[in-house]
């Protein structure tokens, strides 16, 4: 276990390294950098030489290699540096921006969990056949709806027509009700999709008819016999899903004008700034490998299959 | 039909039972009005073949059709109380409770993420019958009961902690729990080894007898039907074919496709040697394969060392059969892995006609597998679905010679003529073939590239009785027109006495008992071989036992 542990540590940091290199490598190859693009600009009548000062007072003209090891010992230390079109460092423009993005992909995260395993229960609960029918083409529907058109009609309809949620200085909480649903709405889709499958695949073991010939009905069987050997192979695509939760984020802050990284990111693009962007790149690519790690460990705990005999006997 | 003058009144009773499967727009009827009732504390077997209908009867009497499956017309009843058109809602009170079930694949019946206790005492719970706090106690007297060794601890464990004749006998414990009047068990034992199997259908009988519980028994072997039924209903397309006391339908059969069953069942008893094994006296020596000192290990927990095959030798001669016989984990798979080169042995010998194995890599690794093919167990599962039957049988040659595509193909033809598949088969797919048909294309398949040695690993196990009996006399032909050498890999002892001349018992990886068949079996020298042999079903009625 231990030896396991250790290996899959191992893989998460080389992902890790390999997320920065990569990036600081691209963020190095575009042409013109942040420095140029604020301080070149013609209004602010700078010479070419004072333009080469600053760069030198960023210490973006010494060599790469130089500056690739000087960042990433930086990193190391939790220190990602200085944003050039801020003018602050890139710590504090972090701190300002996580906090709305990690409380609108948690919520999103949960509010499509909640709906694919709605979705998914109840078209095998049902004793309508059309409801099932219905119930299981939602989630086709839900992959094909674009995260910015959906929020685009959810402010339509919600707040202009039915005036029910306000965009005009909203509470902390009401600011995230649609948000939070145009991003889970499409995360939920294939979640579902799974969970549906998974659960029709489990009603067909022999365990399931066992169950049946001890006299349970169908609710005592999708519960306790098929609700948990559905959920367990649901839970690796939920890892891999994160990734389009940040992604579908970005796209959801900026059609809200939510002030969370997804909008930083955007700005960040804009003006080149790497620095910015290196740190982004790094800390999704850190909250991915951990949300795999965490999913790839539990894994053990739920399914006793996967346990050694060694600690089962313990 | 024919009704026992009885005073007792039957647990059950079926008549003129009719079930039919919708397939969207039609229905085909699989049960065509089968009646036959079963008193208390008795057996009945149903017997037949794959499609007869025997699992979709059971099926019906505990409510559990398919979903597209209906009863259309005739009763069911139990103590008198007809149930054939029950609702679930009924039904699931007399589920488990009254009527219960002992299923066919112990390994995928019990719930993989729950413990056995949890799952033996699902039934208490669900049907409300004991106290909450009483349940643990009673689950582990249950497990006891059924010989389970250390019950406690196997109420913590989970399924796969379990072999599987531990696991049919957590869910005979299941099937007991609420003493029900009456058991299904539907081909309780044939995804058992004998030996077990002999030890599980011992302990349904003693429950029987000890609960006055009625069994229904379906199964697809007539032997074990002998041995254990009081009476016997034939099944065959949906239709009884004769039913009656078991030793007058096995005595006297009256219709003609029980004489047939009986005919095709290998049968130990009555077995003949061969008569192609006089070469045994004629001294030549020509052992096309020779095994000496294999042993084959694997890492085990931690530093030790696991050894599946334990310094095993015999010698198979050329146009012989030779039979690798033994129980799950014996290390049958093992042994033949190494030998057709799929896998590297820790120490020992492999010889094939006069080529050192060991010394063989890639290409002439890959050259030497011409002369050794595979026929494997599962027809279905060993050919590729989305392949014609023509490709799956070329395949080999192109993989090996440089024939032209219609010299390919021509040859596919005439193997597959030769193994008898129809002509108008060979543009089919896998799975609009029979699994007799399956077998026959595998077979095709590993001749096609002319080798001298054919590994048969359970290749009949699979089969009904009487395709069963085809293949095996196709085998024989094919081996005596051929030349071929046979590798028959199997667990039963019937159909390897009738077709082999030489056999290697195995045991946990070694070597217990071996060399001509009749004297093995006839003078058996190990203990374990006598075992193997006494629990081989149809040896004598159950009045004699």
């Amino acid at each position: 276990m231990s030896a396991y542990l250790l290996n899959r540590v191992g893989q998460a940091l080389f992902v890790l390294w390999a997320a920065f290199t990569i990036s600081f490598v691209l963020l190095q190859a575009m042409p013109g950098d942040a420095i140029l693009i604020k301080f070149q600009n013609p209004d602010l009548g700078l010479t070419a030489q004072q333009v080469a000062e600053i760069r030198a007072s960023y210490a973006a003209d010494s060599p790469i290699l130089v500056q690739y090891v000087q960042t990433i010992g930086k990193f190391l230390t939790g220190d990602f540096g200085y944003s050039v079109q801020a003018g602050v460092p890139v710590n504090s423009l972090l701190a300002a921006h996580l906090p709305a993005t990690l409380k609108l992909a948690t919520l999103g995260f949960l509010l499509a969990s909640v709906l694919a395993i709605l979705i998914a229960f109840l078209s095998s609960l049902t004793p309508f056949t059309w409801l099932r029918g219905v119930l299981q083409s939602v989630p086709s529907l839900f992959i094909s709806i674009p995260t910015f058109w959906l929020g685009i009609m959810l402010i339509q309809i919600f707040s202009f027509r039915l005036k029910l949620v306000p965009v005009i200085n909203p509470g902390p909480w009401q600011e995230l009700i649609l948000p939070v649903f145009a991003l889970a709405v499409p995360i939920s889709a294939p979640l579902a999709q799974v969970l549906v499958r998974n659960i029709d695949d489990v009603l067909t073991r022999p365990f399931v008819g066992v169950a049946r010939a001890k006299g349970a009905n169908r609710h005592w069987i999708l519960w306790r016999h098929v609700a948990k050997n559905a959920l367990l192979p649901t839970l690796t695509i939920a890892g891999v899903l994160f990734g389009e939760l940040i992604a579908g984020a970005v796209v959801t802050e900026t059609v809200f004008g939510l002030n969370g990284i997804g909008g930083l990111t955007e700005r960040a693009v804009g003006s080149q700034d790497a620095a910015v962007l290196q740190a982004i790149v790094v800390l999704s690519a850190l909250a991915f490998v951990i949300i795999n790690l965490v999913v790839d460990l539990l894994y053990p705990v739920l399914d006793p299959r996967l346990r050694t005999k060694v600690g089962v006997a313990a | 039909m024919t009704v026992i003058p009885q005073q007792v009144s039957p647990v059950l009773e079926v008549e003129g039972l009719c079930i039919a499967y919708g397939d969207g727009t039609a229905e085909r009827r699989a049960v065509h009005d089968v009646s036959f009732s079963i008193n208390p504390g008795e057996v009945v077997a149903l017997v037949g073949e794959s499609g007869s209908g025997k699992t979709t009867t059971a099926q019906s009497i505990i409510g559990l059709l398919a979903a597209n499956g209906r009863v259309e017309r005739g009763s069911i009843k139990l103590n008198g109380t007809d149930i054939a058109r029950w609702t679930d809602r009924q039904l699931e009170t007399v589920r488990g409770a009254r009527i219960s079930l002992v299923p066919q694949d112990p390994g995928n019946s019990l719930n993989p993420v729950k413990t056995i206790g949890a799952q033996v005492g699902e039934i208490f719970r669900i049907h409300g019958a004991l106290r909450p706090d009483g349940i643990d106690d009673r689950v582990i007297s249950l497990l006891a009961r059924v010989g389970l060794s250390e019950p406690a601890l196997r109420a913590r464990q989970y399924p796969h902690e379990l072999s599987g004749g531990m696991r049919q006998r957590v869910l005979i414990a299941i099937a007991i729990a609420l003493k029900p009047q009456l058991i299904i068990a539907d081909e309780p034992t044939s995804a058992l080894d004998v030996t077990v199997q002999k030890r599980i259908l011992d302990l349904i009988d003693e429950l029987r007898a000890e609960y006055g519980t009625a069994v229904l028994l379906v199964t697809h072997d007539l032997s074990v039907a002998a041995d254990r039924a009081d009476r016997i209903v034939v099944l065959k397309d949906g239709r009884i074919q004769e039913q009656g006391a078991a030793s007058v339908v096995l005595a006297a059969p009256r219709s003609p496709y029980t004489r047939q069953l009986l005919a095709a069942a290998p049968s130990f008893a009555s077995a003949v040697s061969r008569p192609g094994a006089s070469w045994a006296a004629s001294g030549v020596h020509d052992d096309i394969v020779v095994v000496d000192g294999l042993v084959r290990e694997f890492a085990g927990e931690g530093k030790s060392r696991f050894r599946a095959v334990d310094d095993l030798s015999f010698r198979v001669r050329r146009g012989s059969t030779h039979a690798i016989v033994g129980e799950s984990g014996s290390g049958k798979t093992t042994t033949i892995r190494s030998i057709v080169g799929f896998d590297k042995p820790t120490a020992g010998r492999i010889e094939i006609d006069g080529t050192d194995l060991s010394r063989l890599v890639g290409e002439d690794l890959r050259q030497f597998r011409r002369k050794i093919q595979f026929v494997y167990q599962n027809p279905y599962g060993s050919l590729d679905p989305r392949q014609s039957i023509l490709q799956i049988v070329a395949e080999p040659l192109l993989n090996f010679s440089r024939l032209k595509r219609s010299d390919r193909e021509e040859k596919a033809r005439a193997i597959l003529s030769r193994v008898g598949l129809p002509e108008d088969a060979v543009a089919r797919r896998p799975h609009a073939l029979s699994g007799g048909q399956r077998q026959r294309v595998a077979i095709a398949r590993a001749l096609v590239l002319d080798p001298q040695v054919l590994v048969l690993d359970e290749a009949v196990s699979a089969l009904d009785v009487s395709v069963q009996a085809r293949i095996l006399a196709l085998l024989q032909e094919l081996q005596s027109d051929l030349g071929l050498t046979y590798l028959f890999v199997s667990h039963d002892l019937a159909v390897v006495r009738q077709i082999s001349d030489t056999v290697s018992v195995l045991r946990d990886g070694r070597l217990v008992d071996g060399g001509v068949v009749s004297d093995v079996f006839e003078h058996p020298s190990g203990d374990y071989t006598r075992e193997l042999i006494n629990a081989i079903p149809g040896q004598g009625p159950r009045a004699a036992a």
